[in-house]
Order: C-alpha cells, then structure tokens, then sequence
C-alpha cells in the first residue's frame, strides 16, 4: 500500500499517542480500584488507632509511623551522603581508574535487586554490627538503596550548572570549595531535591529490604528510640495480604490506599519545595 | 614605567596541541595592552595562563614562567592569590543568577568581608567606576540576569573590581554586545587605567585601536609584534601583522 506522506505522518502521530495514552491506564485502573474498595476502611480511627484482634480490627497507625521513621532516618543518611559522594565525582575527582569504580559501584547499586539489599542489610547491620532488627538497621539498608538515584541525580543537577558560572567564580580568586558552597550548589538544589523525592518514593514503598531489618510482624505500639522494631505499612500489607486469614479486604485495600497516598503526599511536599526554589532560579 | 607581569619563554599546549610558543613580552604597571590575532592564535590561551585558569583544563601544559611584582605566578603564589589580583571578565556576560547587589558583593563576601555598610560602600563605588551605577541604583535587588547585554558586561567588571584586583584581563568583552554598549565598556576601560592595568583580548582591530596604549598580535600561537599602539597601526614591522591588518587574512 502507498500513503502519501502526510497521511504516514498522521498514522504515526495517532500511534505514538495510542502508546502514551496506554501509559497512563495503569495508574488510572489502580489508583480507582484503591479509592473504590479502599476508601470505605478509610476513617479516623482507621489512621490513628492500634490493630486488635490479630489486625482483623483496629487501625494500622502503627504502620504509618513506621515508614514514616524509616523514610525519613533513611533520607537523612542517604541524603547528605549521596549528594557529598556526586560533588566529589563531579567537581573534584580526576578521571582515573578510582572514580571509575565509583561509578560502576553505583551503577551495580542500582540494579541489584531489593531482596539481596535485604538480605545484606540482615548480615550487615543486623548481625554484625548488632543493632539487632531495628529502625536504624531497616533505615540504613533502605539509605544504601536509595544511595545510586540520589548520587546520579545530584550528579546530573551539578553537571547542568554551567561551567562558566564557575569560571566567573573562580576569576575573583574565590576558592574552589566556595565557588562550590555559593554557586554550584545552590543552583543544583532542585536537582538534587527531585533526587530525594525520587529515593523517598522508591524506599517508603520496599517491603523486600526491611523484612529481615526491621519490619514487625505485630506490634501494637510505637516505636520508642531507633533501637526498635516497628511496623511498616507495604509489609503490613504483605502481611493482611497473605499471612492473616479472614481479613476483611477493606482493610487490604485501605491500607494500600494509605501507602500509595502517603507516598504521593511526599512526593507532593518535595516537589512544591522544589517549584518554590526553580522560580526564584534565573537561568 | 615599571613592568607589571613579565611573561618569559611561555609555551602552553592542550593535550599535546600547541597553542602558545616561546611568548616573551612584558606588560606595563597600568598601561591598556589589546592583544589581537586571527581565531588559534592563541590569545585566550595567554589570558588564562595569565591568572591560572588553565589549571582548571587537566589537560593543559605550561613551561616558562610568568612573574606578577616579580613574584612567579605558578611558583611562589597559589592559584586564589593570583586570581585575586588578576581577574578576568569573560567573553559572554555571565552575571551570577543572584541580584545586581549580591553580584558586586560576592567577591568581597568570599573574601571575608561582611560588614555590612563597608560592602555597600564597596558596590557603589565598584558600580560607579564601571559606569552602571546611575542605572541601577535604584534596583540592586533585582536580579543580574534581567540586564541588557552591555549592562551585564558593565556589572561583571564592577563585579571584577570589587575585588580590588590590580590587573584586569578581558576576554573579548564586547563581542555580543552593541556599539553603543561596547562603547561604554570602552569608556570604563580608558577610566580604569588611572588604577589597573589592563589586558584587553578582541577579534575586533579597531577596539584594540582605539584603547590600547600598546597592542600584541598574536599568530599560530606566536607573538609576531608588540609595539606603541600607533607605531603598530602605521608602520609594522613584520609583513605578516601588516597582512592582518589590512585584512589580507585573520
């Protein structure tokens, strides 16, 4: 068959479209799926209240400040480090075979799968370094997991900062460091936030790394200090899902609907953070 | 008159590519030098090695000395101590994405100075010299970026002599703008010669012309010629900056 080429150019168009608009309706089908058998579990007392009777009642409060502890311990770690570790590689480190097995480490980081950080995570924190399962175990595996999306972003955020603005910097006889702290780095913040909003969406939903970490199976109370066990809302969800006979599936779906949320409630926060910052940016 | 910098023997090349071979020359306390030549001839390459801002290309070799005050620039001062003293303004404005006050203060800021009244002092002098400050008194906080082009390059020489620098490099600085602009840059040039010495980079033979107490032409990395500014235009003494001038080739 022969077209002429605007009516190629129109078939590829309507075709490109097809695949985009494909995208989006798995978000669509589980986002109305989630509200629809979730929403009804959802109340007050369902956010703010401890599980009872084996979790077949109650609320999962316990859950949410869980991952919200873990979250945050673990951003905090993997933060500072991951955005110290990417300004090295990118503004100090010379090109030599050192920094290129930073780089394939990181690289590597990404792609081992969450079950192995787990497991490592176990031997590491929990058995050798004996902080038992705990808070600060599950934060640390999840902070180490986060590491690779937060140093390649940060990594991206610096290298867009023009050269010549360093140069411009660096002509006044101010010190590399300086120019870094006053220039660079502010320029980057935006960057480096979608970095952080990318590594806080990946590990407040893992279940795999904090289950021989840190998650409690049922634990009807708060966690004290970062030396103790607590529950996380995706291994409660495992947990309602596959290991607790006769739950109601309301609160399956509700807990899912509380995760999913929370998780785009963080991503909400972090990006007005950053739109608030990329408007006062000039450039 | 005393010499300022004295560059002796200079050979710079970028990863085994020349760009600057057996430079001597010596540049006069407060004296305008324009420095011009054909694209490679490596111009740009003797205005970085001037405040060691070839080091930050890994790539970049250097042999022969330069000596500011008679001290060696590579040798006996490190590359902070320099740039302090020699700045440079850049071919393109580059205002820092910050605000036309936060811009001047910056340098004086890295420097350590925080007095408040003291770098207000500082920006309006700075501005005044560089002719911007009628302006933009009246919107120092508004950003650097928001300027014209010819008003950026203004802000980045008061930026420049903020710093109280005692040598002032430019690289190109009126290629992207008007000849209005340009005309005003040149106006600071001539006003700051009562206290700095310049060096003046351009593609632009008449700019070199009309500043430049002396002019150096620059060839495939050689100096063919320094001389008096007018005994250069008029009478030179190599064939090949005569061809250059007239516009036999560059």
């Amino acid at each position: 068959m022969k077209f002429k080429p605007q009516t190629k150019q129109k078939i590829a168009f309507i075709l490109l479209g097809i695949a985009a608009s494909i995208v989006i309706i798995p978000v669509i089908l589980i986002l109305a799926i989630l509200i629809q058998r979730g929403l009804p579990a959802i109340s007050w007392q369902f956010l703010t209240e401890m599980p009872r009777m084996g979790m077949r009642a109650g609320g999962i409060f316990p859950a949410i400040v869980g991952t919200l502890c873990l979250v945050f311990c673990a951003i905090s770690v993997a933060l500072p480090l991951g955005v110290l570790t990417a300004v090295y590689l990118v503004e100090y480190a010379k090109r030599n075979w050192w920094t290129r097995m930073i780089e394939i480490a990181i690289v590597n980081l990404a792609g081992v799968p969450s079950v192995v950080y787990g497991l490592f995570g176990l031997g590491l924190f929990v058995i050798f370094f004996q902080f038992g399962s705990s808070i600060l175990a599950g934060a640390l595996t999840l902070a180490i997991m986060e590491l690779p999306v937060i140093i390649t972003s940060s990594k991206e955020a610096l290298m867009s900062v023009p050269r010549s603005f360093r140069e411009a910097s660096l002509a006044l006889g101010v010190s590399r460091w300086q120019t870094i702290r006053h220039v660079v780095l502010p320029n980057a913040l935006p960057g480096i936030l979608t970095g952080a909003i990318l590594g806080i969406s990946r590990t407040a939903g893992e279940t795999a790394p904090i289950l021989f970490t840190v998650a409690a199976f049922y634990l009807p109370r708060l966690p004290k200090s970062i030396f103790d066990q607590c529950m996380a809302l995706p291994y409660h969800l495992y947990v309602l899902s596959t290991q607790v006979p006769n739950v109601k599936p309301a609160l399956q779906y509700g807990t899912a609907l509380v995760l999913v949320g929370m998780v785009f409630l963080l991503n909400l926060v972090a990006i007005i953070v950053r739109a608030r910052i990329r408007s006062k940016k000039q450039w | 008159m005393v010499d300022k910098i004295v560059v002796a023997d200079l050979s710079i090349d970028y990863g085994g590519v020349h760009a600057l071979r057996h430079v001597n020359l010596a540049i006069k306390d407060k004296e305008i030098l324009g420095v011009i030549g054909p694209a490679n001839s490596g111009k740009t390459s003797f205005l970085r090695a001037l405040n060691r801002l070839n080091d930050l290309d890994l790539s970049c070799r250097m042999t022969g000395s330069i000596k500011l005050n008679g001290k060696d620039i590579n040798r006996d001062m490190d590359a902070e101590e320099v740039r302090k003293k020699v700045t440079m303004v850049f071919a393109l404005p580059i205002p820092l994405p910050m605000s036309i006050f936060d811009n001047v203060a910056y340098g004086p800021r890295r420097h350590g100075l925080n007095d408040k009244k003291k770098l207000k002092e500082i920006v309006e002098k700075s501005l005044r010299a560089a002719f911007l400050w009628d302006e933009v008194k009246d919107r120092l906080d508004s950003s650097g970026m928001k300027l014209s082009g010819g008003q950026q390059q203004r802000l980045c020489i008061a930026r420049t002599l903020a710093v109280e620098p005692e040598v002032i490099l430019y690289d190109e600085p009126c290629s992207g703008l008007d000849p209005i602009s340009t005309a005003k840059v040149e106006e600071a040039m001539r006003e700051l010669k009562i206290r700095y010495t310049q060096i003046l980079v351009t593609n632009n033979v008449k700019q070199a012309a009309r500043v430049g107490d002396r002019v150096a032409f620059f060839l495939m990395g050689e100096l063919v010629e320094i001389d008096e500014t007018r005994k250069l235009f008029t009478t030179p003494r190599d064939k090949r900056t005569n061809d250059y001038l007239t516009g036999r080739f560059g």
